[in-house]
């Protein structure tokens, strides 16, 4: 059995969420990777574990897992999967990777499991645990507060005193408090209950205004925090409560600028993600005086000011320095700011030969369309009724972005065409990690080969760049043309 | 008995003793000419190379079967199928493992291989679904040379390889050192099976 080669960094803890309450589950970090203590598992799930003649035997109820010391896989009811890790031991206690949870015991625990990395929750039945994602927006004379909930959960705004309160309408939440700029409107975000958010108000808060707008899946709560400058009047201190199918004003109707209902048509292309590839110690390709790394990020910065410039729409980069970024916090980016469009820029290796551009968009098998195709899933609620859950599965969030995506990249090639050399199979899918959890439209480009001299010449060249950077310029702009003359959602 | 008695009995054997030797000595002689000598004057010349043969190895000659094994095209944007032929087995799991460590060996030119050099196999497992998990060595991302072209090229080779000779395999997940990884260079998710996308075949 793998031994702890050191650990990396101080034990944290995940919280299960049940409807007997809220427990915590420690975790420990073993070389970069979190673990969980098997004994804590079989604590929190009614497990019992079995050691002998070198296996692990983890049974719940009639069912077993076996793990083999050394391997990162299991028996799961007599199925193999594969773990990231193999068990190890610390301190005398066997410890397995959290996957574990997810892979291993999910499938034969009788309740729902749902591991949720990014809130450090496990949510154990079928509670209402909405995702709320949580944007800022600093305007001239004002702040404004986007809470989108998915599902859709509806929410009341109190204002008490020197703050506001939304509570939601659920047994839990799943929220990441972000950091804010507080210009004078916020002073903190916190939780204060299970189901309520406190917005501590600042100096230049005069009033607020409230709104919620509503798609089949999810919710989204605007609260406009305004000054006494901004045009407050008829602004409501009092209570909101917000139902989830109409749309609330108070005291003034919504701003020109109110968000779009999310899964509804944008009414413009407002946010553009651009994915500088590699990065940090991932140098990527190395080519002849240059780094795929270096010639990503230069290419997403003139990308960056050209469209921030001549579209005026908001553009941010997964990474602006030469910084190593997980795949997964990549799209995570594009995610959480609600991108309309994400752009992750490659340039490209082979063995033999290769030349010119290609787009590629994701790739998934039937089995992961029919997983994300299920229709929601109808469950019981406090206080009687019943609600319909549509989760979208993190692993395959593009799935249902797939033909758009297809589109976009189409738009991509026609415009390389005539001025960006292209690859012998410009276009195609494939399955590629950082394009499947992107919860919009997504294409991956790849600029050209830096394998020969003369194309890594060409790709660093001021000239290469500028015509392609205007090339993605010119097709988003068709692309948005696109969607907004489709009126079909993106 | 006398002292004389003694010393003659040592020193001359009698006649039956002399013949009894004598025999010995021509069948040793017949032995020699027969297992060695022959040949070594009549027999094929040695191989220096060859590696030595084990005394308890069985000597019938290996069963051999053509296996197909995948190389980079000449375009560098795909993979073409070559006939090698490969160790026979009995077991699929024992055929993956020979097909395998023929894939992973350097190609004779003009073919080149989109495996990294150096990269080794560990262990491959078969599950009752199709399923084959190949574990390599770390050398399949250390000295990869990163591009998705090259990443696909790499993981589909040995996709193909298992999926195209092995009518049990119909996917194949690629471990290193013994764990899951997320990429080999950062594109190709590696986190499942992947089956066979003739995109990359020629």
């Amino acid at each position: 059995m793998a031994q702890v080669a050191g650990q990396s960094a101080p034990p944290s803890t995940l919280t299960l969420v049940s409807a007997e309450g809220r427990r915590s589950l420690p975790t420990a970090m073993v070389n970069d990777r979190e673990f969980v203590a098997l004994d804590d598992l079989a604590a929190a799930f009614q497990l019992s574990v079995r050691q002998e003649a070198g296996a692990i035997t983890v049974t719940y109820r009639d069912a077993t897992i076996v793990l083999t010391p050394d391997q990162p896989l299991a028996s799961v009811a007599g199925r193999l999967i594969s773990l990231p890790a193999a068990p190890t031991r610390s301190g005398g206690r066997l410890l397995v990777p959290l996957e574990f949870i997810s892979r291993a015991l999910a499938p034969l625990y009788d309740r729902r499991l749902d591991l949720r990395r990014p809130s450090r929750l496990i949510v154990v039945g079928d509670l209402r645990v909405p995702r709320i994602t949580l944007a800022h927006e600093p305007l001239a004379n004002s702040a404004r507060l986007t809470l989108e909930s998915t599902p859709r959960t509806a929410s009341t705004v109190v204002q008490e005193g020197n703050r506001l309160t939304v509570r939601f309408d659920a047994d839990a939440l799943d929220l990441q408090i972000p950091s804010v700029a507080s210009q004078g409107f916020i002073q903190a975000l916190r939780l204060v209950d299970n189901v309520t958010l406190a917005i501590d108000l600042g100096p230049r808060f005069a009033a607020y205004r409230a709104s919620t707008q509503t798609s089949d899946s999810a919710a989204r709560l605007t609260l406009d925090l305004l000054s006494l400058t901004a045009d407050a009047t008829g602004a409501s201190p009092a209570t909101a409560a917000a139902t989830p199918s109409t749309p609330s004003t108070f005291g003034a109707p919504p701003g020109p600028a109110d968000p779009r209902l999310f899964g509804q048509p944008p009414l413009t292309m407002r946010t553009l993600v651009i994915d500088p590839g590699h990065g940090g110690d991932d140098q990527g390709v190395r080519g002849p005086g240059v780094t795929e790394k270096d010639l990503t990020l230069s290419v997403a910065r003139r990308l960056k000011s050209l469209v921030e410039g001549r579209l005026g729409i908001r553009v941010l980069l997964t990474r602006d320095d030469d910084r190593e970024v997980p795949l997964d916090r990549r799209t995570a980016v594009a995610n959480n700011n609600k991108a309309d469009v994400f752009i992750s820029l490659h340039a490209n290796a082979s063995p033999r030969g290769g030349s010119g551009a290609s787009i590629r968009v994701a790739a998934f098998d039937a089995e992961a369309r029919a997983r994300v195709g299920q229709p929601s899933e109808r469950v019981a609620v406090f206080g009687g009724g019943a609600r319909d859950i549509d989760l979208v599965i993190w692993d395959f969030a593009q799935v249902r972005h797939a033909d758009r995506s297809m589109e976009f990249a189409r738009i991509l090639q026609q415009q390389f065409a005539s001025r960006v050399p292209l690859d012998r199979r410009p276009i195609g899918q494939e399955p590629f990690k950082v394009l499947e959890s992107a919860n919009m439209p997504a294409v991956l480009i790849e600029m050209g080969y830096l394998t020969g001299a003369q194309q890594a010449q060409l790709l660093q060249s001021a000239e290469f760049q500028t015509t392609f950077t205007q090339a993605v310029f010119d097709a988003l702009l068709q692309f948005r043309e696109r969607l907004t003359a489709s009126g079909g959602s993106r | 008995m006398t002292a004389a008695k003694r010393g003659r009995a040592i020193a001359w054997p009698s006649g039956q003793t002399l013949a009894i030797g004598a025999f010995v000595a021509v069948a040793a002689a017949l032995a020699w000419l027969l297992f060695v000598g022959l040949p070594r004057w009549f027999g094929p010349e040695p191989q220096p190379l060859a590696a030595p043969v084990a005394a308890d190895e069985p000597a019938v000659p290996t069963r051999r079967i053509n296996a197909q094994l995948f190389y980079v095209g000449a375009g560098g944007v795909t993979l073409v199928s070559v006939e090698h032929e490969v160790p026979y087995a009995e077991q699929a799991l024992d055929q993956a493992r020979e097909i395998l460590h023929a894939q992973l060996a350097p190609p004779d030119p003009p073919h080149a291989s989109a495996i990294p050099n150096g990269t080794v196999l560990r262990a491959v497992f078969l599950t009752p679904r199709g399923e084959a998990y190949v574990d390599l060595s770390r050398e399949v991302v250390t000295a990869h040379a990163g591009g998705s072209v090259n990443e696909l090229l790499t993981v589909y080779t040995l996709v193909h390889a298992l999926t195209a000779n092995l009518p049990a395999v119909s996917s194949v997940q690629i471990l290193v050192e013994g764990r899951e990884v997320e990429t080999l260079a950062g594109h190709v998710n590696l986190q499942r099976p992947l089956g066979q996308n003739p995109d990359w075949i020629q």
